[in-house]
């Protein structure tokens, strides 16, 4: 082959891989991508029903249920404004408490949030952006302590 | 009064790194031997006042001083010593300082170290370190204070965040960071070669020693905060692709590009702007990672909210630093052109794969952890990207690259010649072959399609590497230390190949209630739970379990599983039982109480998990080797000597 084929097939593999590895990668990233809603917006309909995507409020007080025996746990989780429940089986993480911020991954199975992932962070101040953000467009109601937007470090 | 001494002490050194700024850059442009001649002495001052610094915040840790608002953060009078040197680092602005800190003690070494480098050129690095330093000091200062009083004084602390209680965890930021900032170094070198319009051989040999201390820093400071991660928060395993995880991989990613390109630079004086361009790279990289994890960029659009200076500054000296270094580039590149051809299969041809699958990689960690962020700050509906993000596509990069690191090792440079080692290549595959399919289905049996595929690939790398230094000794040759600390690096992405396709395959977890006296079965193994005893630490109390671990029905290792409320923080950790064996490792940890003497307990066998660690261990390790090599020392010794005075006046 002369220089300048060689040049022309190099440049027809560059464009073809890059071209595969943009496509594969969209459709991965369309894959794995997951949505934020907060209970008012699941009120209103706006969750996808066959995707998952990620829960996110303040744990009810008094509505964590165990299930003794077993690893399942049933809450709500609110906005204040509406509630959703949800159901996990696993072992929770440290920082899940009564009435403080939670995020959830899973998906709706008739009107309930089955969760298969509990996010835990690192920091007990942290709290989730979008629970904030949908507590400053919600406020609660006078009896709730004050949530510090991004109290953490 | 102290603390007062390390704020002056600061300001001061914020004003020597300007000086030392100044007179590096417009020195060496002026080609003023006399302001050349200030930028060292202004180093040694800005480490000692750095130093002087960072003694007074540990004074003040160490003596309970209280009135000082990050002490009175970040512990408390119940704080062991040991963690009350550590909480130093505990929060941003003490992580700030340090981070300075290590800057200046590189940008020492740096000084003491480039007495034989042209003088422009080592007033440009110096400079450019300055600059850095200037950026960082400015910052800690106007938005960070450390040595902020509060009055009155309070009581006690509100003590140091007990996920950073761990010995681990005290010394993985310190080590991080010196990796981090080490590409500092290499950034400095890059831009002064771009200022000086110049890219030689020797100055890719002067950079070499830089980049992989720097990277085998950062190796060692990930594996830290990976095996913490691993026992301290319970989660059970290596990697989970959180965001700061992602933080201090990116960099890295490109990091192992950059000492591969920068050796292509060297031996052939290829690839210069791509080197350049990796450098600028690395530490904008670096800088993401340190504002990631520790000022919550990744939240940036809500720190504007908590405090808008501090995410303003730091966008800002971002936008300067990579902005500055990326225009310079852009400017300056296409002046240094890189001659030699090469052929298809030549090493260096290979080395451009290299960097293409690395960067490819940490593309994909990029899109995944920085996604959310650009979404939010584009005003879209907020978003998250999955695990399976990474775990999907990071195979598809890593294995290709695994294969052709197999296959490029018995490359020579030029020409290639892999015809020559057409034997060393297929003895090598056989070898895996059989090898790494024995392991997979000889011990583990059938798992994910990956894994063989992994085994093989990650044990032909391993193979490979060991022939070119067993024919070294054979024929008697000298063995230098690069070549023993490459072998060593690559033998390690082999081990961690290895590691993660088993782990991956054959990890076994069970998430069970267990009572006292009950059993778990895990395949062969069996985790018996013992008792539940009540314990109290210095500034904790809680619960600590005893589980018996049964191999075929006899005991054979006793775990301690902890669970520990933190008095003043009152949050609750969980400190993971690890019995570690040659090919695994068994875990547990407590859950929650589930009452009526019950809990809940995660028991997990992880095989080989230990070796991710070792491998990152071994990289480390042949890096500092490569690093040592005399012939750096010896090389830009005696090419500065010739080099040196011809370069003084030109600018």
């Amino acid at each position: 082959m002369i220089a300048r084929h060689k040049r022309m097939v190099l440049v027809a593999g560059i464009v073809a891989g890059v071209s595969i590895a943009a496509w594969l990668g969209t459709l991965a990233f369309r894959e794995n991508v997951m949505f934020f809603f907060d209970p008012t917006a699941i009120a209103a309909g706006n969750a996808p029903v066959d995707k998952r995507f990620r829960l996110g409020g303040m744990v009810e007080k008094g509505s964590v249920q165990k299930t003794s025996g077993t690893l399942d746990v049933r809450f709500l989780v609110t906005d204040y404004r509406h509630t959703v429940p949800v159901t996990y089986t696993g072992i929770l993480p440290d920082l899940f408490r009564d009435g403080q911020g939670v995020i959830a991954h899973g998906r709706m199975r008739g009107g309930v949030f089955v969760a298969d992932e509990i996010l835990a962070k690192h920091d007990e101040k942290y709290m989730p952006p979008e629970i904030a953000r949908s507590l400053k467009d919600h406020p609660p109601p006078p009896n709730v302590a004050p949530i510090t937007e991004n109290g953490g470090t | 009064m102290i603390p007062e001494l390390g704020h002056f002490a600061l300001i001061l050194a914020l004003l020597l790194a300007g000086a030392q700024a100044f007179f590096g850059i417009a020195g060496a442009a002026r080609g003023d031997a006399r302001w050349q001649a200030a930028v060292r002495p202004a180093v040694a001052g800005q480490f000692v006042l750095i130093s002087t610094a960072i003694g007074a915040l540990v004074y003040a840790f160490v003596s309970f001083d209280f009135s000082v608002a990050y002490v009175e953060n970040n512990s408390n009078s119940a704080l062991p010593t040991f963690y009350r040197v550590a909480a130093l680092w505990g929060a941003h602005e003490g992580s700030l300082l340090l981070w300075v800190w290590i800057l200046s003690l590189w940008t020492l070494a740096v000084a003491m170290a480039s007495r034989n480098l042209p003088v422009t050129l080592a007033s440009r690095v110096l400079g450019v370190l300055g600059f850095v330093s200037f950026g960082f000091l400015i910052f800690t200062l106007a938005t960070s204070n450390p040595f902020e009083r509060i009055l009155p004084a309070p009581a006690d602390g509100r003590d140091l965040n007990p996920v950073l209680q761990d010995p681990a965890l005290a010394i993985h930021p310190p080590i991080l960071y010196t990796g981090y900032v080490g590409f500092a170094v290499a950034f400095a070198f890059a831009c002064a070669a771009m200022l000086e319009g110049k890219l030689d051989a020797s100055w890719a040999r002067w950079t070499r020693p830089w980049t992989t201390a720097a990277w085998s820093f950062l190796s060692v400071g990930i594996a830290l905060g990976s095996w913490w991660a691993y026992y301290e928060l319970g989660w059970g395993g290596y990697w989970f692709w959180d965001p700061v995880e992602n933080a201090s991989f990116m960099p890295w990613l490109v990091g192992t590009a950059l000492i591969h390109s920068l050796a292509a630079t060297e031996k052939r004086g290829l690839f210069k702007s791509w080197t350049l361009l990796l450098a600028i790279l690395a530490f904008s990289l670096s800088l993401l990672g340190t504002f990631l994890v520790r000022s919550g960029v990744l939240v940036l659009v809500h720190s504007f909210a908590a405090d808008p200076t501090r995410g303003l500054f730091i966008l800002g000296f971002l936008i300067i630093v990579i902005g500055g270094a990326l225009t310079l580039y852009a400017w300056r590149a296409p002046l240094l052109k890189s001659q030699a051809g090469f052929e298809g299969t030549a090493r260096e041809a290979f080395l451009l794969y290299n960097n293409i699958f690395l960067v490819l990689a940490a593309l994909i960690v990029f899109i995944g952890t920085l996604a959310p962020l650009i979404n939010d700050a584009l005003g879209l509906p907020s978003i998250s990207v999955g695990g399976q993000w990474f775990t999907r596509l990071f195979p598809l990069v890593i294995l290709p690259l695994v294969a052709l690191v197999a296959i490029g090792i018995h490359a020579g440079w030029k020409r290639g010649q892999l015809s020559v080692n057409r034997h060393r290549i297929i003895i090598g595959l056989g070898i895996a072959l059989v090898v790494g399919l024995s392991v997979v289905f000889g011990a583990y049996g059938p798992g994910k399609w990956l894994t063989p595929v992994g085994v093989v690939l990650g044990v032909w790398i391993i193979v490979s590497s060991l022939f070119d230094p067993i024919d070294r000794l054979r024929r008697k040759l000298s063995l230098p230390r690069a070549i023993i600390g490459m072998t060593l690096a690559h033998i390690g992405l082999g081990v961690c190949v290895v590691a993660i396709s088993t782990v991956e395959s054959y990890t076994i977890e069970r998430d069970v209630p267990i009572g006292v006296g009950e059993t778990v079965a895990l395949g062969r193994y069996a985790y018996r739970f013992e008792s539940i005893q009540p314990v109290e630490g210095p500034n904790y109390d809680g619960v600590r379990g005893e589980v018996t671990v049964l191999r075929d029905g006899q005991p054979i290792a006793i775990m301690h599983p902890e669970k520990r409320n933190y008095w003043v923080q009152r949050s609750t950790m969980t400190e993971a039982g690890i019995h570690s064996r040659w090919n695994m490792n068994l875990f547990a940890a407590l859950g929650e109480d589930l009452g009526g003497g019950r809990w809940s307990l995660r028991a997990q066998i992880r095989p080989l998990i230990d070796y991710v660690w070792l491998a990152a261990g071994l990289m480390a390790l042949g890096g500092m080797l490569a690093a040592s090599d005399r012939r750096y020392r010896a090389l830009a010794a005696a090419q500065a000597g010739v080099t040196g005075t011809a370069q003084a006046p030109a600018t």
